[in-house]
């Protein structure tokens, strides 16, 4: 791609996604059909071979997280694309490269469920599966994204967290941000960081259990790696029968993100010093809190506004903040209440109200988050 | 290769300070034993061109952690998905999945059919003990008809799975099958499969004398063996005789040699052709 100046298009969500990952570095993608995913395999199996990237489409998801995972520890950068279904299969491989510190990206692109629900209509049921979605103790890292801009930004921005981190990594998309085309400015390829995991140096033999994120051999370089799901000690040697190497292991891959939250917590955010109602919303739902707000204020109702870009960790400091200069806070999402917990939490005495729909794809509108609005402050 | 120089030793293979967890009488120490002496004598001093994969269980502990060589241990079932995008990426490398049969054909089941149709270039060595071992003795996909196990205390009613057979019709170029009763043959037969591309099968019917034999009503080690030798049967007779007749015997030999396209020549002609258009 020539683009010293940047490119200027016209792209789906789904390409951009693409495009996005082959920029990051993306060289192995493994997935399987479904809807309303099926549009980023697609686009992989056409363009990751051009660079000299694998694409394969397994038996089923489990298959296709499980070779995600096999490449990454061939010193790969890899990814798969799923929807609900698709991705409550991969919860327990997901575990596993939570418990192997794997850099992944999982791309879910979020549909109505639960069960088959409504294959291809837009929803935001999967907040807390993205979050809590495998057994045990880990710290989940999910990025959500609201237009195709910001799709390409955050599919880079997965890549970079998963490799600086050495953890999966989820974009937290949904059907209508994925089929939506929209300008995509793709900035001059040098301007963009792109972050590749630390190599451990010839000699040395601890990979694992570090806060400051333990260097990552591939296979087939001589380090004679141990990389196992099972409880194990710095060297990857599996030691399950004791209760300190599990609790020094655990604590330190979910310290290594709990304690760099200032890195990986991004939102963006309006008025949240001075407001009378707040808003918390995030991907597809959160465009139309810009039209809201802004009817809103021509009506003389002062609103802020945090939009989550990193969902998970919650990004609980600006939204504290919201809570503390506004008298309340409205959520906006298109599941019966999944992150409005997550505020409650994090609100103190301030009101948090929810504002559901669910249902054969229909967003929430402007109006109706207005409507909320001039209600709640009546 | 100048094998009269070469000694076998086992500690070129061996994590230093580890040793294998298996009961006493386990079959997997001689599985493993075939596997090294195998590998020695294809002329590999170390595990450098080698990696390992295995899922859950007793036989998918033979490699994790204890081989000296890149090992991946994952999940129950989903060795050979793993196996596929490593052999894919290293391609130079010997990529060898270990696991039981509960782990291969029970719960990964789907993974090894197509691991076959696809022909992907790996070698999976299944230990077939007939039970869920270390779970504790559970019937299994594998059990004899009117076994008695933990979860059949009337007697297994369900028929049991012919992996080997499976294998080669699914699409594996090299599928075979042995007990540990049959070390040689074994041992041969990993070499074989060792020279080989595409997906190659290899099942070898192991004594498992706590979780199975106990309850089956061996008194001891040397009866399961022996059940081994005296009821292997060699495919090529096995033709000949009548399903009854098969019924408790254990098929042994080689059920398919061949040479079809494999993964890794497939994938590799992709990435050819779509970077000389691009």
């Amino acid at each position: 791609m020539d683009n010293k100046n940047g490119t200027r298009t016209f792209l789906q969500g789904s390409e951009a996604c693409v495009e996005a990952a082959l920029i990051a570095g993306c060289r192995f993608f493994a997935g399987y059909p479904i809807s309303p995913a099926n549009e980023i395999a697609e686009h992989m199996a056409a363009h990751l071979p051009k660079v000299g990237g694998i694409f394969l489409q397994m038996e089923d998801e489990l298959a296709s997280i499980g070779a995600v995972v096999g490449a990454s520890w061939c010193g790969v950068k890899a990814m798969t694309a799923t929807s609900g279904p698709g991705f409550s299969l991969m919860q327990e491989t997901i575990g596993w490269a939570f418990m192997t510190e794997t850099p992944c990206v999982i791309v879910d692109v979020q549909r109505v469920g639960p069960g088959t629900g409504q294959a291809t209509k837009c929803a935001q049921g999967d907040v807390m599966q993205a979050r809590w979605g495998t057994h045990g103790d880990y710290t989940a890292v999910s990025l959500c994204p609201n237009s195709v801009q910001e799709v390409f930004e955050l599919t880079i921005r997965a890549f970079n967290l998963a490799e600086k981190y050495r953890t999966p990594v989820t974009l937290l998309t949904d059907e209508t941000t994925v089929h939506l085309r929209e300008h995509l400015v793709i900035p001059p390829l040098e301007s963009i960081e792109i972050v590749n995991r630390k190599k451990p140096k010839a000699g040395e033999q601890v990979f694992f259990g570090l806060e400051s994120v333990a260097p990552m051999p591939s296979i087939g370089e001589g380090f004679n790696v141990a990389v196992t799901g099972s409880t194990h000690d710095e060297k990857g040697v599996r030691f399950t029968a004791d209760p300190v190497t599990h609790r020094r292991m655990i604590e330190a891959i979910n310290n290594k993100i709990r304690k760099n939250l200032d890195d990986i917590v991004q939102v963006e955010s309006y008025n949240i010093e001075d407001c009378k109602v707040g808003i918390v919303a995030y991907g597809i739902t959160s465009r139309a809190i810009y039209e809201a707000v802004e009817e809103a204020e021509k009506r003389g109702v002062k609103v802020g506004y945090v939009r989550l870009k990193t969902l998970w960790p919650f990004p609980e400091k600006p939204v504290q903040k919201l809570a503390e200069n506004s008298e309340k806070i409205i959520v906006p999402e298109m599941n019966l209440g999944q992150i409005v917990n997550e505020v409650k939490r994090v609100a103190g005495y301030t009101e948090v109200v929810p504002l559901n729909k669910i249902g054969g794809g229909e967003l929430i509108t402007p109006e109706e988050i207005l409507e909320k609005i001039l209600k709640e402050t009546k | 290769m100048r094998m009269g120089e070469r000694t076998f030793s086992t500690t070129n293979y061996l994590r230093p300070g580890l040793r294998f967890p298996f009961c006493p009488g386990c079959g997997l120490y001689a599985l493993s034993d075939a596997f090294l002496r195998a590998v020695f004598e294809l002329g590999y001093d170390d595990f450098r061109k080698f990696c390992f994969v295995s899922g859950i269980g007793c036989s998918s502990w033979i490699p994790s952690p204890y081989y000296l060589a890149d090992s991946v241990h994952t999940l129950h079932g989903r060795s050979i998905p793993v196996a596929t995008s490593i052999k894919l990426l290293r391609p130079d490398l010997h990529v060898v999945v270990f696991g039981g049969d509960g782990d291969v054909v029970g719960i990964g089941m789907g993974h090894f059919v197509h691991a076959a149709r696809r022909n992907t270039d790996i070698l999976v060595i299944m230990g077939n003990n007939m039970i869920y071992g270390m779970t504790g003795g559970q019937v299994a996909p594998t059990t004899p008809l009117k076994t008695r196990t933990t979860t059949t205390p009337y007697g297994s009613f369900e028929h049991p799975l012919d992996a080997a057979k499976l294998a080669a019709v699914a699409g594996a170029n090299y599928s075979a099958r042995w007990t540990t009763a049959h070390q040689k043959e074994l041992r041969e037969c990993f070499k074989k499969a060792l020279q080989m591309d595409g997906f190659r099968f290899v099942e070898v019917v192991t004594q498992c004398p706590t979780a199975y034999g106990r309850r089956a009503g061996f008194k001891n080690v040397g009866e399961m063996l022996k059940w081994f030798k005296e009821n292997a049967v060699p495919v090529a007779e096995a033709e000949k005789m009548g399903k009854g007749e098969l019924e408790s015997k254990i098929v042994v030999g080689e059920f398919i040699q061949r040479r079809r396209l494999t993964l890794v020549e497939s994938v590799y002609a992709v990435l050819r052709e779509a970077q000389k258009n691009a």
